[in-house]
């Protein structure tokens, strides 16, 4: 099997069964989540705020008052790794037309030039986020198999990404199918492993604004 | 008949629920958690980690309720959880977590972390691993009437005792009336202020109440240890009296957990909405002084501050009142650093301070409330919980602190306008 | 008039056959001059290039072809005339190609026959076309197999080029579903060196480039994994294309007949394969020099790729998928609902029965019997 036939075997069946593992995978994982159901609260809200939970979604994302001093590192450089990574993910011309190829939806593309950049920080900051992972007690403690896991398999689209951008070391066609080989393996992974949090980190969330703000508190 | 593990993951079981397998899947291993938690902060001991100490909940969800999960059990490559482990487990869900919320108040994925030890101590109580002062404990309230074995006559007592001091008549048992003040058992014994000062209040503000005989006793040691069954028969007491005297408002009293077991929890355990209202004390004395009903006079020049009990401010929403209450009567009061829903908790909830095991583990973790405190230079702290107030007593008596601790309404009582 | 400098020549050499043709040495040295640029050469080579070619005694030839479409041999014409590349059928004695040769039937073989006898193991073979392994009938000449001519071909061969996609990797015939069981000439002969000459067709310089290169040294040019001489695929066409700064910029053809198209901004969204394709188009290009098919307003089909043909929709862009669908995600959607919907209702049986053997807690069962 030579590159290319190895690129169109990436873009191919492999792509195609990894999709569809990660949408089922995905959708299973939901039903998971939701099958379980839960108890409606009997207890009178003290406000009526249903767009607590809502919020909490979007507000969740800034740090409470003072934790930013007490661990920079895992907040700055979890911003500039999923600011970095949605941006290379999102606004990155040849993967929109990826999305369009599926979707049908467009949207304008960031230069190269910034998208590069967003991925080197997201690279850096991946590499000083696992750095602390390995130094910081409580993070070494919580730390098991999946954790280093779901480090490498999102790491390794963003370097092949990076390698085959900047044509570093490995032949540029190898290094695309490569790159998509290592997207492939975080589609298949990606709803059996923490990285999962990717979509339910928005339902924590959402319980988590609802729950605080049935008792007035804006979490 | 026994507590056995098999009822503990029976109950695990039977408490995971859409909010935890979120929560679960959620979980990036970031350990920010951690650094909310007054426990890990001040002993620096990483086991502390909030979310740690979730771990067997965590497996039998696995387990239990995910496919790959489930697969792994088949195949041999998860280990069951064992008696061995809850044991190993009991100090970190008990001893070391006073349920005061503000991991969840940080979690970045938004892990309602408290929600779930309260979820996962179901499991621990039915497999018999709480703690041997709350196991006590919770028998006297479900046996004698209160976790301290305070019977009905010891209020009758201070009753009699409060209307000699004040020559007001304290009602019993009085159908119809508007509220129905509860106590908890720290008040009966330790702060006989709290009765004397509601009923110059409510005096005044022309208030209707009444005490009830069956449902005294706020405290409800079934939701500390973690068990619905216990709690529920508990909380009924509050209910079939509240429902008997038709009252419009049950008010429970300064006490945290006393306030999210009846207003919060209440109604999910007896499995239906209440009829009536529950307020805490502090919602009721704003809403008097709001209408002009509490007055008070001349100002306390003493520097202030204000500690606030984790189920009252960030986990009861009442935040805002008890600054409104102060501003009438406090000259100097002083903010604590982080005070409101971000709070750090006295070290003693969630049944810790009734868990004499865990106690220099609670004097360790004091010393970010003794920090807190010494920053604002008063020697005066107001609070509204009988068990935070205990516990600040002791910490502070540990520590050498001269620092005298009041109840709010016991502080409102003294500026009060009286006789008019 | 001025007069030209005639060569001086030895007989039965190339310089003999440029002298007779009227080739002067000025020429002669332009074309060499020419041929060490392409092969990357120091430029002091073609002295030695003009030298080394005008002493060599002509080359002997065969120009095999299997399985192909003529492209590669009309290719190799449109370089013939009216430049200098033209001379390089006098650099060589082209003894056997069935579509150029004058003779026919029994003496075109005959042709063939005797230059593989007199030049023994000295003459080079030239292949295009694929070599079908499905049935011998699918292609024959003469009667004889073209398997079987290739290999009785390649016996006395120095070497051999494989010209085209078809004898270097299969080409066209070779796609899916293959129905000939076409493969390439390295697929068959293992003991000769062999340069692979890729293109649908290859570039009529790259080939009489790669000539002149075994003419001048006698060996084959350093080769690729893939056996292509490095001096021209060495580079893709993306990297060397003159519209690489539209993609740096972001600026894309969205349509062929676009604004953006006009401005001629990049191709990579109508499905260019100019990324992964190695190949001298955007720096020799086409026809003397004039334009390449990315000049042409048409995105690059890498036909000097193996198995370009199936390397997915020529239109489709790189980074989209083969053939993922909408639809195919809609259908991993239902299947992982439906596995869900099992999943669901066994948790929630798991929950019930849960619930259903809960005894009640009470005061005294709070404590564990000892053991």
């Amino acid at each position: 099997m030579n590159h290319l036939d190895l690129l169109t075997f990436a873009r191919g069946s492999a792509l195609n069964w990894a999709l569809i593992i990660f949408v089922a995978g995905t959708v299973l994982r939901l039903f998971e989540i939701f099958g379980l159901s839960r108890k409606p609260d009997l207890a009178r809200p003290r406000i009526d705020s249903p767009g607590s939970g809502w919020r909490t979604m979007f507000t969740r994302s800034i740090p409470p008052q003072g934790m930013l001093k007490r661990d920079p590192v895992t907040y700055i450089g979890g911003y500039a790794f999923h600011l970095g990574l949605f941006l290379a993910i999102f606004f990155f011309a040849p993967h929109i037309e990826f999305f369009r190829s599926i979707s049908g939806l467009s949207w304008r593309a960031l230069p190269s030039a910034l998208v590069d950049a967003s991925v080197v920080a997201a690279i850096v900051s991946l590499i000083v986020l696992l750095a602390h992972r390995l130094n910081n007690p409580v993070k070494r403690m919580l730390s098991t198999f999946g954790d280093y896991l779901a480090w490498t398999v999102t790491f390794l689209p963003l370097l092949t990404g990076y390698m085959a951008y900047h044509h570093l070391f490995v032949e540029y066609t190898l290094m695309l199918a490569l790159h998509i080989f290592s997207v492939e393996l975080l589609l298949v992974l990606l709803p059996f492993t923490k990285l999962f949090h990717t979509f339910s980190v928005f339902v924590s969330r959402w319980y988590n604004g609802d729950f605080f703000g049935r008792k007035g508190v804006a979490s | 008949m026994s507590a056995t593990l098999a009822k503990g993951i029976n109950a695990f079981k039977e408490v995971i629920d859409t909010p935890i397998a979120s929560y679960f899947s959620s979980c990036v291993h970031c350990g920010l958690c951690a650094e909310a938690c007054l426990f890990y902060n001040e002993t620096g001991e990483e086991k502390y980690t909030p979310i740690h100490k979730l771990e067997p909940l965590r497996r039998v969800w696995k387990q239990e309720y995910t496919l790959l999960g489930k697969l792994g059990k088949m195949l041999g490559l998860s280990r069951p959880v064992t008696d061995e482990e809850l044991t190993e487990w009991e100090p970190l869900v008990y001893d070391s977590c006073t349920m005061c919320g503000r991991c969840s108040m940080v979690c970045p994925v938004g892990n309602d972390i408290t929600y779930m030890i309260r979820k996962m101590r179901e499991g621990m109580s039915a497999s018999g691993h709480a703690p041997e002062d709350m196991k006590s404990a919770t028998t006297r309230a479900i046996n004698i009437g209160s976790p301290m074995g305070i019977k009905w006559p010891a209020v009758q007592a201070q009753i009699k005792h409060v209307q000699a001091e004040t020559n007001i008549e304290v009602p019993v048992d009085k159908m119809g009336a508007d509220y129905l003040v509860l106590m908890s058992s720290m008040e009966i014994i330790n702060f006989p202020e709290y009765l004397s000062a509601i009923s110059r209040i409510f005096k005044q503000a022309g208030v209707s109440w009444t005490l009830a005989p069956d449902a005294f006793e706020a405290t409800n040691s079934g939701i500390q240890i973690g068990s619905s069954d216990l709690a529920r028969e508990i909380v009924s007491r509050i209910v079939v009296a509240a429902e008997r005297l038709k009252v419009k408002c049950v008010i429970s009293p300064e006490c945290g957990h006393a306030f999210t077991a009846i207003r919060w929890e209440g109604p999910n355990l007896m499995g239906k909405p209440f009829c009536f209202e529950v307020k805490h004390i502090l919602e009721v004395l704003d809403e008097l002084h709001a209408a002009g009903k509490l007055k008070t006079k001349g100002k306390d020049k003493r520097p202030l501050t204000y500690h606030d009990p984790c189920q009252i401010a960030r986990r009861g929403g009442v935040v805002e009142q008890p600054r409104r209450l102060l501003g009438e009567v406090a000259e100097d009061f002083r903010e604590m650093p982080d005070a409101g829903v971000m709070n750090w908790c006295c070290g003693g909830g969630g049944g810790v301070s009734a868990n004499s095991r865990a106690e220099p583990l609670r004097l360790e973790a004091f010393k970010v409330k003794k920090r807190q405190i010494e920053t604002t230079g008063a020697h005066t702290l107001i609070t509204a919980c009988a068990n935070c107030r205990i516990v600040m007593e002791e910490g502070m008596e540990h520590y050498h602190m001269k620092v005298e601790v009041l109840g709010l309404t016991e502080l409102l009582a003294e500026y009060l306008v009286e006789g008019e | 008039m001025k007069q030209k400098q005639m060569m001086d020549a030895l007989p039965g050499t190339v310089g003999e056959g440029l002298a007779q043709r009227g080739v002067d040495r000025r020429e002669f040295l332009k074309f060499c001059t020419a041929m060490t640029a392409m092969l990357a050469l120091p430029p002091s080579m073609a002295g030695v290039m003009a030298e080394a070619i005008a002493k060599a005694r002509r080359q002997s030839v065969i120009w095999l072809s299997f399985q192909e479409c003529t492209g590669c041999t009309e290719s190799i014409t449109r370089s013939h005339s009216p430049t200098l590349e033209t001379l390089i059928f006098d650099l060589i004695s082209l003894d056997y190609h069935h579509t150029l040769q004058a003779a026919s039937g029994a003496a075109a073989e005959h042709a063939r026959e005797q230059a593989m006898k007199d030049n023994d193991g000295k003459y080079l073979l030239i292949v295009d076309g694929s070599i079908p392994m499905g049935n011998a009938g699918y292609s024959c000449i003469a009667g004889i197999s073209n398997y079987d001519m290739l290999v009785e071909t390649a016996k006395g061969a120095v070497a051999i080029v494989a010209v085209g996609t078809c004898a270097t990797y299969g080409g066209i015939p070779k796609a899916d579903p293959n129905p000939t069981g076409a493969v390439s000439v390295s697929d068959i002969v293992k003991d000769k060196p062999i340069i692979n000459v890729p293109g649908c067709p290859p570039i009529p310089v790259v080939m009489t480039g790669v000539l002149a290169h075994f003419l001048t040294f006698g060996n084959i040019p350093e080769l690729d994994a893939l056996g292509r001489p490095k001096s021209f695929y060495g580079e893709t066409i993306h990297d060397r294309c003159y519209r690489r700064p539209f993609y740096d910029q972001g600026k894309f053809a969205e349509t062929f007949d676009d604004e953006a198209a006009r401005k001629g901004w990049c191709l990579f969204k109508l499905g260019c394969k100019g990324p992964v394709t190695y190949n001298a188009c955007a720096t020799t290009k086409w026809n003397e020099g004039t334009s390449f098919p990315i000049e042409s307003g048409h995105g690059c089909i890498g036909c000097s790729e193996p198995n370009f043909w199936d390397a997915g929709p020529l239109y489709k862009a790189l980074s989209m998928p083969v053939s993922a669908t909408g639809s195919m995600l809609g259908a991993a959607a239902a299947a992982g609902a439906a596995a869900g919907v099992a999943v669901t209702w066994y948790n929630r049986s798991t929950k019930a029965q849960a619930k259903a053997t809960h005894a009640k807690v009470t005061v005294q069962e709070l404590t564990r019997e000892e053991k």
